[in-house]
């Protein structure tokens, strides 16, 4: 396998936790409790962490002398491979959490298979993820039914929140071209094998949640492929904003 | 019971502070102990809850992932020390939701210093370095203070402190070490963050109302000029290793008291802040209530949610 | 609001072979909540390995103003104490 698409196919795989991670740290200190705003900022660092571990990975492919941050930085919207779910606004708390287990099911369930990727680094990061994720997962599902089967209000939210967010679930299992050579190479994760169990997944939990499941198929494409929302373009402008208003320059 | 009965307890009370001894939650203590005590454990835990918003405001900013994620973790941890101080506080009596009730009144006050705002990278650099080193100074004597709740709390907010200042002071040397428009910046966030710290220790001793009772109870050790000496002793070289200065013309190092001697406080500009003048009191305080108010319907959520699994528990075992 | 989320007691224990210790309290509407809590509260620098938590309205406190009758009573009881009783030097040992 070449080193390019290697290193592409774990840009795609971090930058879903990038800016996932990004979006969730936007919430330090303005969450309902104290407790919950501990909670979420302990997913986030975990996000970042994995960032990190991925990053440094990939730039060590290279042998130009970049770094995790210039990955992280100093990329175009275009070269994003995030997909748009992790993208989406904390419109509220009840977006935050169905965001949150629409991707930590698919997330969990991945990471278990790229612990059988032929790549040791990668299964190394995915060892330790998997655990993170495992309790990501557990404290966003137990949220979907606090909210779900809470109050009216609650409920009617957090309803609105998967109606919303549904249309961007399908995104989650879209093949590029540097998957399916990864997954040709034994190193990546063939996604599209997950969807069954993904989406059973989801639909135990709303139902348990007294949620109902949408029932349309139009599905939003883009994000792994560089095509993003218009969310992008300002979360990449905080993101970016020293790195690109001081270049050059230790930090 | 009788006012001899009550000047009798009272006077045990003193005697075993005086002792060293520690008061716990349900023991007998007097009234303005109890009073006293709710207002400076509140202060103390609404200043870490309100401090998390100047340095929120740089996480989705920060220059690189190592930076952001210190800076997360930091931000954490000053909601942990709220949470902390908040449950010293309820072992008194009072609930939360009061305790926020009279901060978002504008009833409680919190450290002023978390009204000025947050301009660029090296203002996190500043506060760490500068805002936490003035905290540890306040901090540290509390460890033994006579209240165990309190005590206990402030034993695992210093601890867990100690890499915040670091954190600051490593941010301020990078960025001295760097280009000169970084330095610059270190230097900008020194003028801005310099006087706002010295006024971390409260008015001067002749202006301070409470230091005597506060000295008896243990809930100080020494006064607040003092604390503030202490602090420009120590800082001082700190901003010469950086290479930058300190913006007060006076400033300067005296061979005879072997402490430096310092320019006069703008005492108007620290009184403006505290009645809720200063530059972003109005932001910080509408964050709080928004954040509070806004998540009303999750923790009303979360509540019924257990109401009903409790329920259905109940109804399974019957 | 109606009614805010109880106080829950969180005991970790730091490693095994230790007991559990109290760490201190926070805030959950029920108990699983407070379990999550408590891990992301008082676990953040691998504080333990396994946590107790329980509501604070269930525990049972003695009351300080019966300290006299609660506790004095045993402070003469020093035969309690091995150092009570005296034996020569030459016994090793005991």
């Amino acid at each position: 396998m070449k080193q390019d698409t290697l290193y592409q196919y774990i840009l795609g795989i971090a930058d879903n936790s990038l800016i996932l991670g990004q979006r969730l740290g936007e919430l330090c200190g303005h969450g309902p409790t104290l407790e919950t705003d501990i909670a979420i900022t302990n997913i986030s660092l975990d996000l970042i962490g994995q960032t990190r571990s991925y990053y440094q990975y990939a730039a060590g492919l290279c042998d130009d002398g970049r770094t995790e941050d210039d990955i992280a930085f100093l990329r175009k919207e275009r070269e994003y491979r995030n997909v748009l779910l992790v993208e989406q606004p904390n419109t509220h708390f009840g977006y935050v959490m169905v965001r949150q287990f629409f991707f930590d099911v698919f997330h969990l369930l991945f990471l278990k298979e790229l612990q059988q990727s032929s790549d040791e680094t990668l299964v190394a990061i995915a060892n330790k993820a998997v655990k993170e994720v495992t309790y990501h997962q557990r404290f966003s599902s137990d949220w979907v039914k606090r909210l779900g089967d809470g109050t009216k209000e609650s409920h009617e939210k957090i309803q609105e929140a998967v109606d919303d967010l549904w249309r961007y679930t399908e995104g989650l299992f879209y093949v590029t071209e540097v998957e399916s050579a990864a997954v040709k190479d034994g190193i990546g994760v063939a996604v599209s094998s997950l969807k069954d169990a993904y989406y059973e997944h989801i639909k135990s939990v709303l139902t348990e949640a007294t949620l109902s499941v949408p029932e349309h198929s139009f599905f939003q494409k883009g994000g792994k492929d560089g095509i993003h929302t218009e969310h992008m373009g300002y979360l990449l402008s905080d993101l970016q904003y020293m790195q690109r208003t001081f270049p050059n320059m230790n930090w | 019971m009788s006012d001899t009965e009550v000047k009798n307890l009272e006077e045990l009370f003193e005697a075993r502070i005086a002792r060293d001894e520690k008061i716990e939650p349900k023991d007998w203590m007097p009234e303005k102990y109890r009073k006293t005590h709710i207002r400076q454990i509140s202060q103390h835990a609404h200043s870490e809850i309100v401090g998390m918003l100047p340095e929120g405001n740089w996480i989705t900013r920060a220059p690189s992932l190592r930076r952001k994620a210190a800076l997360l973790a930091k931000v954490q941890d000053e909601a942990g020390h709220g949470l902390y101080l908040y449950a010293a506080c309820e072992t008194l009596g009072i609930s939360r939701e009061e305790l926020y009730e009279q901060l978002h009144s504008g009833k409680a006050k919190y450290s002023s210093i978390f009204n000025y705002p947050t301009l660029t990278w090296a203002d996190m650099g500043a506060i760490g370095w500068l805002v936490d080193g003035a905290a540890i100074i306040n901090q540290v004597p509390l460890c033994n203070t006579s209240f165990g709740p309190y005590a206990r709390a402030m034993v695992r907010v210093c601890k867990e402190e100690s890499f915040h200042q670091r954190q600051g002071y490593e941010i301020m040397l990078t960025l001295c070490n760097g280009t000169d428009e970084q330095k610059a910046m270190a230097q900008d966030a020194l003028n801005r963050w310099w006087w706002p710290s010295l006024m971390m220790f409260g008015p001067t001793d002749a202006e301070s109302t409470h230091t005597e009772q506060s000295m008896k109870w243990k809930l100080k050790r020494k006064t607040n000029d003092e604390l503030r000496q202490q602090f420009v002793d120590q800082t001082a070289p700190q901003a010469d290793i950086l290479g930058i200065s300190i913006p007060d013309p006076e400033l300067k190092f005296n061979e005879e008291t072997g402490h430096y001697d310092f320019g006069p406080i703008d005492w108007d500009e620290f009184w403006q802040v505290v009645k809720g003048h200063g530059p972003c009191n109005k932001e910080r305080l509408k964050a709080r209530v928004d954040a509070w108010e806004g998540g009303a319907w999750v923790r009303d959520a979360a509540m019924a949610y257990a109401e009903k699994q409790e329920n259905k528990k109940v109804a399974k075992a019957s | 609001m109606k009614n805010n989320w109880p106080l829950w007691e969180v005991f970790v224990r730091s490693k095994n072979g230790l007991e559990h210790r109290h760490f201190g309290s926070l805030h959950a509407a029920d108990a699983e909540m407070a379990l999550d809590n408590a891990r992301d509260v008082y676990t953040r620098r691998s504080e333990g390995v396994s946590i107790w938590v329980v509501e604070s309205k269930n525990i049972t406190a003695s009351n300080p103003s019966e300290n006299g009758e609660m506790f004095e009573p045993a402070h003469d009881k020093v035969y309690r104490h091995p150092t009570f009783y005296n034996l020569p030097d030459e016994v090793k040992h005991m």
